[in-house]
């Protein structure tokens, strides 16, 4: 299992400060859930990582610094699903999954037969067997994120970054994508950051909360540390109650001002 | 299913090179040419019963003409099919993109400039004035089409290839204008000149095309990855912007051949990879090597009518081409249209 380390990274967009000094360690095996309000830096972190914004500070998985690391070495060690992945639409599911093994062939090479397995095998474990040779582009929401994400876990990257993972989906799809997402973290031993707005999923299935705010970090913690009821007012301007229920899962239930004021 | 087709392609392009050899207006009967054929084979003898001088008409009018096809044929229906796959664009072809005006705009600067000078050159400049104005062109396309309209914006590429195209033209125009001595030459060369083909034409571009269809063949896996974007590409390992560098020239550099050698011949870049796509489905893998096979077919069977009516004057290439191929564009910009 992989450790992830940021020290002071900074991503900054022309005059424009996206992300500024954020360190945290995400440990091994960890599910770290960023959230904020938009524009908060969730997305520019992950795009940090993901080697797509130049940052300034320090990334460093299992100690040694990303920045050092080719694209091509990176992307074994880091696979991303972006908030709004291209599909092309008359590629095959088996012809996009596949896709995710370039970090391991050679520039002008093609794809070995353990290549194929692994995408035969990870097709498997995501049910995704019977839509192999379907067009991507006649895939359902839901089917078409598991495919984004077969593709991600085909690369065997040891972290896996997800943006917003589940804002296309109906609430049966977003529970089987994180089901999926949480299975497959605890077989592979995946350490897992993703960026997400609905905080009631965030807090059921991540290890630990990340708010940011313009760009800052504000605080980390358990969701029963970080939903607050006032924290919630303070940085996301919302008028929400946090609902404690008897397993522990944090509910944030949005109310209307002056409906039901107590 | 998929690995059948390769080999189809190319039973389909040599039955395509022998219907060329076999049809013609003056010359053996038609059944003959293929024994002829097979007797000029190393450790092959075969009475074919074809005198001296139809194997003359054989081998150096009516092969030439085929062989110069094909090439070009593949030639543009390869680099289509990359210009495709690197602007994730499915209405480019180097004829939308300006490549092949600005590669005739710098083959007509070679005419004007005295042509008969050049041939105590070592190396014939007249491809590698093509290659300077097709790059120049595709750059001009590339920087502003991604300027106004972003990477996502597939039509705004195509329009600022019209630009170019139109720009190109009418400096070629003009320069024409002021040299009119050239204007006959360079006319039924601008229409797409199969017609003249020599085995010298031949040699000239070969090296061209067989340079640049290894490079893209090389790049057929990447081309694939580029169709998820340059950020997941990105992510996934592959240098994006190198790839997409490469490909831009070496398909430039194939096309600004076969134009300098063949004039301008239309739509072949868009209708061929189109077809294959139809047929064999849309990974670059098999595209990049169909393309090649198809588009030799293709250019040498679209050859055939303007050789056989010949009377009263021979229809160019080009004109052939672009009867197939506007309203398939059309047809093409519809469908697109429809699936957005």
């Amino acid at each position: 299992m992989t450790s992830l380390q940021f020290s002071g990274v900074g991503v900054r967009y022309g005059q424009h400060d996206a992300l500024s000094n954020f360190t945290d360690t995400v440990k091994p095996g960890e599910w770290l859930c960023l959230i904020g309000p938009n524009g908060a830096g969730k997305s520019s972190l992950l795009r940090s990582v993901a080697g797509l914004a130049k940052h300034s500070g320090e990334i460093r998985v299992d100690g040694s610094p990303l920045r050092m690391r080719s694209a091509k070495r990176r992307a074994q060690l880091v696979a991303y699903v972006p908030q709004s992945p291209v599909l092309p639409d008359d590629m095959t599911a088996r012809e996009y999954v596949v896709l995710g093994r370039n970090p391991f062939v050679s520039h002008f090479g093609s794809e070995t037969k353990h290549d194929w397995a692994i995408v035969a095998d990870v097709l498997e474990r995501l049910d995704l067997v019977d839509l192999a040779h379907r067009a991507v582009g006649t895939l359902s929401g839901g089917e078409k994120q598991r495919v984004v994400i077969a593709r991600a876990i085909a690369q065997e990257a040891p972290i896996l970054l997800l943006d917003e993972p589940t804002s296309a989906l109906d609430i049966g799809h977003q529970q089987q994508a994180l089901e999926l997402v949480d299975q497959l973290r605890k077989e592979h031993g995946l350490t897992v950051v993703s960026a997400m707005h609905d905080l009631t999923l965030a807090g059921l299935y991540s290890d630990r909360l990340c708010l940011l705010h313009q760009g800052y970090r504000v605080v980390s913690g358990t969701a029963a540390e970080v939903l607050r009821q006032e924290t919630l007012a303070e940085f996301y301007g919302v008028s929400a109650r946090v609902h404690h229920a008897e397993d522990g899962t944090v509910v944030v239930i949005p109310y209307r001002q002056g409906s039901s004021g107590n | 299913m998929r690995r059948w087709w390769i080999p189809a392609a190319g039973a389909l392009a040599l039955a395509s090179v022998l219907l060329g050899a076999m049809v013609g207006p003056a010359g053996p009967s038609w059944w003959r040419v293929p024994l002829a054929l097979l007797d000029h084979l190393p450790l092959v003898s075969i009475d074919s019963g074809v005198t001296p001088r139809e194997w003359t008409i054989i081998w150096d009018i009516r092969m030439p003409r085929v062989v110069l096809a094909a090439l070009v044929g593949s030639m543009l229906s390869l680099s289509g099919a990359s210009y495709q796959g690197v602007f994730r664009n499915p209405l480019v072809d180097p004829y939308l993109l300006g490549v092949a005006a600005g590669a005739g705009l710098g083959a007509t600067l070679v005419f004007t400039l005295n042509r008969t000078g050049s041939s105590t050159w070592i190396i014939d400049p007249l491809p590698l004035s093509a290659f300077a104005g097709g790059l120049l062109a595709v750059l001009v396309t590339y920087v502003v089409g991604t300027a106004f309209g972003g990477q996502k914006s597939a039509s705004t590429l195509v329009l600022a290839g019209v630009a170019v195209t139109a720009l190109a033209t009418a400096v070629q125009t003009f320069v024409l204008q002021r040299h009119t001595d050239v204007v006959r030459q360079v006319y039924s060369w601008i229409l797409g000149r199969l017609s003249s083909a020599t085995w010298g034409d031949v040699r000239l571009v070969l090296p061209y095309v067989v340079v640049s269809s290894v490079v893209l063949f090389l790049h057929r896996r990447l081309l694939d990855i580029m169709r998820v974007g340059d950020d997941e590409a990105t992510a996934l390992g592959a240098s994006v912007n190198r790839v997409r560098i490469v490909v831009v020239i070496a398909a430039t550099l194939g096309t600004s051949a076969v134009v300098a050698v063949s004039g301008l011949i239309g739509f072949v870049g868009i209708i061929v990879p189109h077809a294959v796509r139809l047929l064999a489905g849309a990974s670059y893998r098999v595209i990049v090597p169909l393309s090649l096979l198809m588009g030799a077919s293709f250019l040498i069977i679209a050859d055939i009518p303007g050789r056989v009516l010949q009377n009263p004057s021979e229809t160019p290439i080009g004109v052939v081409t672009a009867f197939l191929g506007a309203p398939f564009f059309l047809l093409l910009l519809r469908t697109r249209q429809g699936t957005r």
